[in-house]
This record gives structure tokens, C-alpha cells and sequence, in this order.
């Protein structure tokens, strides 16, 4: 793909870019399009995702296995596998005033990019690591590999780091990973990922597979990322509570694309499409009293044969005969807030009708 | 009437000498023909050590399970086999336990024969089918020729419920049966499951990590929270939900995030005094809880192993400190 098509493609996305006035997003994707290729055909597992990520925000992207989330952050970072292609589409980095165009990088520049730029977590903490190799080699091969040649300064930095994950780090800097719990190893990992000080991380699955008390010490340290660091993140989660907890905008995905996007309170009790809204139903709270929950009828796509129209018109409730001919952009259906329905202004009223059952925590 | 199955202090431990695990530690409980029971607590906890001893796949190291009142282990060869019917186990992951060159009809079929539930081959085709129907994969005549891959995560799972009903079973051990499977499916999974408790009188042991999901499933039953092995504390699901005694479940129920974003920034933290869970190989004397918890009391924590005692709101609480102090979970 040449640059020009990539930008005249950009170019013919009809959403508003928001924050206009503010200075621009360090990080803006244009309908892009991810396609693995199969034996039984091509698999569309990201199709026409747009958005922009703005300077400290965190955006979660949510939804299920197969929704294309995890397959849109490799791309980010242009670490898909080999039978996976970016077809279309524009993705495009700033930083200090620079600009880049991510699909264009290569060589040395696509890896500079890659952790200096934007760093991805990944979510098996254990097979990150090369097992054979102690914490601090990883750190120190990681630097080397981007230049650096000063081992001193590159510990000193890496026991800073490890120090701020909140581990004991003169003891696991030596360690290997197999000596270390799942927390231990996913709080490394997040401090190997900002060794080289990135503007954006990307984090997939952050807490997943951990216990509560761990997870619990992984979200405060996202927190601090947050709120106190003022990092720019990417959440990829099937878990709605990281999204509530950290998210500043979330994004729903289903079947390949963004079918909602807004600021979390909105996603949260304002939802409008009814994907997101069956979500947040099926999801029970801890402390939140006795709660009537409703699953979605029939499972995900068959990403090779998607269906016509709406992608999610077999499993939805509102679905009509438009649904199942045409798909519904995203359009705006409140301040800052995207949805991809024709039958937005219906799901409103039927929230009207039956509210959330989690607006009442133990009453 | 006797429980239908009933725990005293089951001990399970793996290896031995240094290496010794004390993965059960004198587990006691009771549970009662038509109740849920959830089991919950962190990996390394022993819950799933526990289930796998209740449906008779792991022998306990010392202390007894009773179905129905009598000891599993002075049955005789009748009396056992129809324990093992009666309590049946559904596993985490349908992909591990279904056999993937088998068709969705041999793995029905292959029991019912078996184990004569049913006169000949074509009554054990109609019973596959009417199996099917009961957990939802309708029309079932589609999925009899289906191999495990051609299905879904939680059609698998509902496949290994089937084949779980096959011998007609009374008590059902479900170990995080339905963790693996996408949000958008697990409630209609665990509806299904509660209609088996309704329609069939199945009493379930539900053993899961997540809280959210024990408290949805068991509202109407209880929920027992194990530590390190033993039981730190057991009641009803709405008191331990909203009033938990032990340290430790209030420290999960204030540490676990919520999927809603004001409910999660009401919740009061609970701060601990270490993060790390320590190793099963290394436990710490008196509660194993006491390196962790806020309120330790020495001399006293770390001496005594506390004993699981009732309290007046309902159920046990092993915490002789804090078992009388409510807490409040949100601002």
C-alpha cells in the first residue's frame, strides 16, 4: 500500500476528528482494514476501525474473544503475524510536533517506533520472557538492541523501574522469570515495556488470569501510570471492570469493528448500541446487590462468512429488515459519543423503560 | 435428613517430607439435597483439590466424605458405583475433557450404554437428543454428527453438561464451568445450569475465582471462601457478599473491580500488609492469613490457628478478632 492511497483514504472518513482545537492525538487510525488469510479464506478480523487517541487519555477496547480487539493493538505496533495484512486504512503517530505515517515505517525506524513509541504489554506474561535468561538481561538486550550502550545506566534505570511496579528489585532483577508469580512477571513486564520511556502503551489483557489481590496491585499501578506518569494507554480487555475502573473513553468492538465509542460514564449507563447494552446486562457486580442478568442470544460471527448488514443483527433484539441489507456507521448519538445503530434512538427508550440493574448498589 | 454430601475434615496433601503440600487442610462442610453451594477463593486456595475429592476422582490423605450419611470409604462395590453416578463433575475447559475425535452422539451415546441407562441404540439416540434439548443446543438433531471444534466454547460446555446428565446425576461439581466461556453466553450457561437445580433437583457444588459469578449464581445458597486450604469463612451468599467478617474476603470483595464506574470509585480499599500470597510449601504458623492482614494482632495471630466458629448473622467465620466487626465495602 503507497502512502498517498493511505492518507486520500483517510481523507474520505466522514467522522468528526474531535478535539480539533487541542493539539492533535498522538495516535490516529483511518478505516483500517486486517485480513489473515486461511485455508478456508480470508478472515476479516478487523474491518474499518477509526479513532484517535489523545495525549494521557486511556481508551479500553472492549469485547469478545474474536471481536478483532487484540488483532487492532498487534497491528498498532506492526507486530502481526505473517498471514495477517493490514489492506487499508491509515495509522498515523505523533509526537513533539513529528508525524508519522506507522503502515510506511520499516527497518530501524519501524523498531524504534515499536518500543520508544509505542510499547505493547502482552497478555501472557510468562511466554513474554525468554525463560533461560534472568530479568535483567531482558532489560539489558532491550536497551542494547535500541542503541544503548551504557550498562550501568541502563540497571540503574531498570531498578528504578522495577522499584515503581513496586517490586523488590535488587532481588528480582537477578531472578528468572520462572521464579517469579504471575503478578510479579505481568508487573516486569510493565516496567520492561517503559525502559524506553514510550509515549503510548498498549496493554493486553493486563489482569487476566490473575487472582483478585494481584489484580488488584496490577490496576493501581495502571493507575499511577495514569495519574500520575499521565501516560497515554490502550486497554484490550474482555473485562468490563477494567474498563470502568480506568478507562477514560471505551470502545465496543464486535466483529472486526468499533460499533460504540464514548466517554465511560456513557458507555456505562448511556449505552446505545444494543451489543454494548447486552454486555453491560450480562455482567454481574460484586457489591452491587441482587441483579436480574440477560445473556445475548447465539454466539459471535463466523469471521470468514460474516453476515449482510449489521454484523450483530442475528443476536440483536431490535433488529429490522434494514439491519439485515445494510451496515450502520458510526454516528453520533451524544457529546463525544459514537454508535454504530440504526436503531440507536430505540435502545435509548428501552433503557428508558428498564433500567440498568446496577444503578441501585445496595439499597 | 443427612446431607447429601457432607465434608469432615478432609485433609488432602501432595507429596511429602520437605516437599509436603498441605493443599486441603481439615475442610469441613455440609451440603444439604437442593442447594448451591459456591466454593471461592484465589488459585493455590485448594478449591478445586476440594471438588475433585467430593466427586470421588482424588482420595482425601485423612478425614471422611459422606453421601447421603455414609462413608465413601466403607462402601461397598454397589453402594460406590452409584455414589460415582450420583455426583458427577463438570471441568473448566470442554476442550480438555471432550474426546475431539468423538462425534457430540458417541460421547452421549457411549455412557448411556454403558452404564444402561437406556434399552439399545435407538433409545440411546432419543435420549441423546432429549439430553440436548435439556441444555439448550436445539434443534438437537444438528449437533449429534458435530465434533467438538465444529462447536462453540459454550456449546462444548454444554455438551460436557449433557454428558454429565447422562448417568442421571443428583449432585454436580462444576469447577469453573463457565470461566472460560465469553461474557455474552456465560449467563445463559449458568441460567441453564439453574434450571437443572430446578427441574431435575441437581444440588451443584460451584467452585469459581470470581465473585461476581458466585454471588449471581448462589443468591439463593452459600458461599464458602478458602484460603491456603482452609475454610476462613461460610454463610449465606448475600451476608458474605455484604457483610464479610474475615480479613481476607473483605480484602477480595474490596479489591475486586467492578463492572460499573461509580460503584467502583464508592468502593473503600482495604490496604494490606504484604501483596504477596505466601507459598503453600512455606505456610505461615497460626492464620495463614496473619503476614497479610491489617488487623494482626501478635502473640495471638500468629500462634493460634483460629477456629471456624458461627456467627449470629449466619454461617462461620474462622477470626476471632474481627468476626464481630462488620465493615463498610462502600463509601
Amino acid at each position: 500500500m503507497t502512502l498517498s492511497t493511505a492518507s486520500s483514504m483517510a481523507n474520505s472518513v466522514t467522522w468528526v476528528q474531535e478535539g480539533e482545537t487541542e493539539s492533535r492525538p498522538p495516535l490516529s487510525l483511518r478505516d483500517v482494514h486486517i485480513v489473515y488469510s486461511s485455508r478456508r479464506g480470508p478472515v476479516q478480523a478487523v474491518r474499518g476501525v477509526s479513532f484517535d487517541l489523545h495525549g494521557g487519555e486511556s481508551l479500553a477496547l472492549i469485547g469478545e474473544s474474536g471481536s478483532g480487539k487484540t488483532t487492532l493493538g498487534l497491528g498498532i505496533v506492526r507486530l502481526l503475524v505473517k498471514t495477517a495484512r493490514i489492506t487499508q486504512g491509515a495509522i498515523r503517530y505523533r509526537r513533539d510536533g513529528r508525524e508519522m505515517d506507522v503502515l510506511a515505517l520499516e527497518g530501524p525506524e519501524l523498531r524504534r517506533f515499536r518500543w520508544k513509541e509505542c510499547a505493547m504489554v502482552f497478555q501472557s506474561a510468562l511466554n513474554a520472557f525468554n525463560p533461560v535468561i534472568r530479568i535483567w538481561d531482558q532489560f539489558w538486550d532491550t536497551a542494547r538492541a535500541h542503541g544503548w550502550s551504557d550498562r550501568r545506566a541502563v540497571r540503574q534505570k531498570a531498578l528504578e523501574l522495577l522499584r515503581f511496579v513496586q517490586l523488590d528489585a535488587d532481588r528480582v532483577i537477578d531472578a528468572y522469570p520462572h521464579e517469579l508469580s504471575g503478578g510479579m512477571r505481568q508487573r516486569v513486564l510493565i516496567a520492561l515495556s517503559l525502559l524506553l520511556d514510550p509515549q503510548i502503551l498498549i496493554l493486553d489483557e493486563p489482569t487476566t488470569a490473575l487472582d483478585i489481590l494481584t489484580q488488584r496491585t496490577i490496576m493501581d499501578l495502571l493507575r499511577r501510570l495514569k495519574e500520575e506518569l499521565h501516560f497515554t494507554m490502550i486497554f484490550i480487555s474482555h473485562d468490563l471492570a477494567i474498563a470502568a475502573e480506568l478507562a477514560d473513553r471505551v470502545a465496543t468492538m464486535y466483529a472486526g469493528t468499533v460499533v460504540e465509542l464514548g466517554p465511560s460514564e456513557a458507555i456505562f449507563y448511556q449505552p446505545r448500541h444494543p451489543y454494548t447494552l447486552g454486555l453491560i446486562r450480562a455482567v454481574p457486580t460484586v457489591t452491587g446487590g441482587y441483579e436480574e442478568l440477560y445473556s445475548i442470544p447465539g454466539s459471535p460471527p463466523d469471521l470468514i462468512d460474516l453476515p449482510s448488514g449489521c454484523k450483530f443483527h442475528p443476536r440483536c433484539p431490535f433488529a429490522t429488515e434494514r439491519c439485515r441489507k445494510e451496515e450502520p456507521p458510526l454516528e453520533k448519538v451524544g457529546e463525544h459519543h459514537l454508535a454504530a445503530c440504526w436503531h440507536w434512538t430505540e435502545v435509548a427508550a428501552e433503557l428508558g423503560r428498564t433500567p440498568l440493574h446496577r444503578r441501585t448498589p445496595n439499597a | 435428613m443427612a446431607p447429601i454430601i457432607e465434608a469432615r475434615h478432609i485433609t488432602k496433601t501432595f507429596g511429602r517430607g520437605k516437599e509436603q503440600v498441605v493443599a486441603v487442610d481439615a475442610v469441613s462442610f455440609a451440603i444439604q439435597e437442593g442447594e448451591i453451594l459456591c466454593l471461592v477463593g484465589e488459585s493455590g486456595c485448594g478449591k478445586s483439590t476440594t471438588g475433585r475429592m467430593i466427586a470421588g476422582l482424588l482420595p482425601p490423605t485423612a478425614g471422611e466424605i459422606l453421601f447421603e450419611g455414609r462413608p465413601i470409604s466403607q462402601m461397598a462395590p454397589e453402594e460406590y458405583r452409584r455414589y460415582r453416578h450420583a455426583v458427577q463433575i463438570i471441568h473448566q475447559d470442554p476442550y480438555a475433557s471432550l474426546n475431539p475425535v468423538q462425534t457430540v452422539q458417541q460421547i452421549l451415546v457411549t455412557p448411556l450404554l454403558r452404564h444402561r441407562k437406556v434399552d439399545g441404540p435407538s433409545g440411546a439416540r432419543k435420549r441423546a437428543l432429549e439430553l440436548l434439548e435439556i441444555v439448550d443446543l436445539t434443534p438437537p438433531e444438528d449437533f449429534l454428527n458435530k465434533y467438538p471444534h465444529q462447536l462453540s466454547g459454550g456449546q462444548r460446555q454444554r455438551v460436557s453438561v449433557a454428558r454429565a446428565l447422562t448417568v442421571e446425576p443428583r449432585f454436580i461439581v462444576a469447577d469453573e464451568a463457565v470461566s472460560m466461556v465469553d461474557v455474552s453466553i456465560r449467563v445463559s450457561l449458568l441460567n441453564m445450569l439453574t434450571r437443572l437445580k430446578e427441574e431435575f433437583h441437581v444440588t451443584f457444588l460451584f467452585i469459581t475465582h470470581d465473585l461476581a459469578l458466585a454471588k449471581y449464581f448462589a443468591w439463593h445458597g452459600r458461599i464458602t471462601v478458602m484460603y491456603l486450604g482452609r475454610i476462613v469463612e461460610d454463610g449465606p451468599t448475600p451476608r458474605v457478599i455484604q457483610d464479610p467478617r474475615h480479613p481476607y474476603t473483605q480484602a477480595l470483595l474490596s479489591a475486586v473491580p467492578e463492572a460499573d464506574p461509580e460503584l467502583t470509585r464508592r468502593k473503600r480499599r482495604m490496604e494490606l500488609r504484604s501483596a504477596d500470597i505466601p507459598s503453600l510449601l512455606a505456610l505461615p504458623s497460626g492464620c495463614t492469613f496473619h503476614p497479610r492482614c491489617p488487623y494482626f494482632v501478635e502473640g495471638e495471630c500468629d500462634v493460634n490457628v483460629p477456629p471456624l466458629e458461627p456467627i449470629s448473622e449466619g454461617g462461620r467465620v474462622a477470626c476471632p478478632v474481627r468476626k464481630s466487626e462488620p465493615i463498610q465495602l462502600l463509601a
